[in-house]
């Protein structure tokens, strides 16, 4: 049976181990491995990070955070409605990054890629970016 | 995040407790180029960052290390990175931390 929850955060940066926390918490009674839970620990927060210091800037706004799961598949929906992201397909590429002088590594996306079986990134049309990651839990 | 020091001979150790990600950043980041300030006078000077004790590190991290390599290494201060738990070990090397910060301890 499915199983779903959803949380609404501030875009404070505070708040990213609360919700990684919240995601492994969530995850954990699918007998995941050590591995597998950090994955989707680390995929999360670099979503997050996305979401405070690229889509907000730093500044106020909201992060919605879909989480479901189903025969162990798990999906992650991350959404903001901060300024979106000019060229999706630069972004993705490693070690790209606007921000250098920010001591930006530019890994983020290439992390969320490589530790997730899945990765979606798009512009919402309302604006702000949708980040959809799926992950089969193997245990 | 909590860094604490140990200094032997020309061997400076940072160790480092919790969570690297861009939350705890800035402290990282203040916190060793505070050291470095200090360190300017050591002859060849090796500062080891113990991740023994390091529970969670992002991308992020990665930044704050390459950001580090670049300023040490001005001053002739060579950085190894100790004992990085297996997810931290796994972005390290994705990142090619390695090669300019030598893994050691494991």
């Amino acid at each position: 049976m499915k199983n779903s929850f959803s949380l609404i955060v501030d875009a404070n940066l505070k708040n990213e181990a609360f919700i990684r926390n919240s995601l492994a918490s969530f995850i954990l009674p699918l007998n995941p491995t050590v591995a597998e839970l950090n994955d989707i620990k680390t995929a999360v927060s670099e979503a997050i990070t996305n979401c405070i210091v690229h889509g907000y800037n730093g500044g106020q706004g909201k992060i919605y955070i879909d989480c479901s799961e189903e025969d162990s598949f798990v999906e992650i929906i991350i959404k903001d409605h901060g300024v979106g992201i000019d060229n999706i397909k630069k972004a993705r590429e490693p070690f790209f990054t606007t921000k250098a002088s920010e001591e930006r590594s530019g890994m983020g996306f290439t992390l969320m890629e490589t530790f997730m079986d899945s990765l979606d990134v798009l512009n919402a049309e309302n604006g702000g970016v949708i980040v959809k990651m799926t992950k089969q839990i193997h245990g | 995040m909590e860094i604490k020091y140990r200094t032997s001979n020309n061997v400076l150790t940072a160790k480092l407790f919790g969570d690297l990600d861009e939350y705890s950043a800035e402290y990282v980041r203040m916190s060793l180029d505070k050291v470095l300030a200090d360190l300017n006078f050591v002859k060849n000077a090796v500062v080891v960052l113990d991740f023994s004790n390091v529970t969670f590190m992002d991308s992020t991290g990665i930044g704050v290390l390459l950001a580090r390599y670049k300023k040490f290494n001005q001053k002739n201060i060579s950085i190894q990175i100790y004992n990085p738990p297996a997810q931290i070990d796994r972005i390290m090397k994705m990142a090619g931390i390695y090669s300019l910060m030598p893994l050691t301890g494991k």
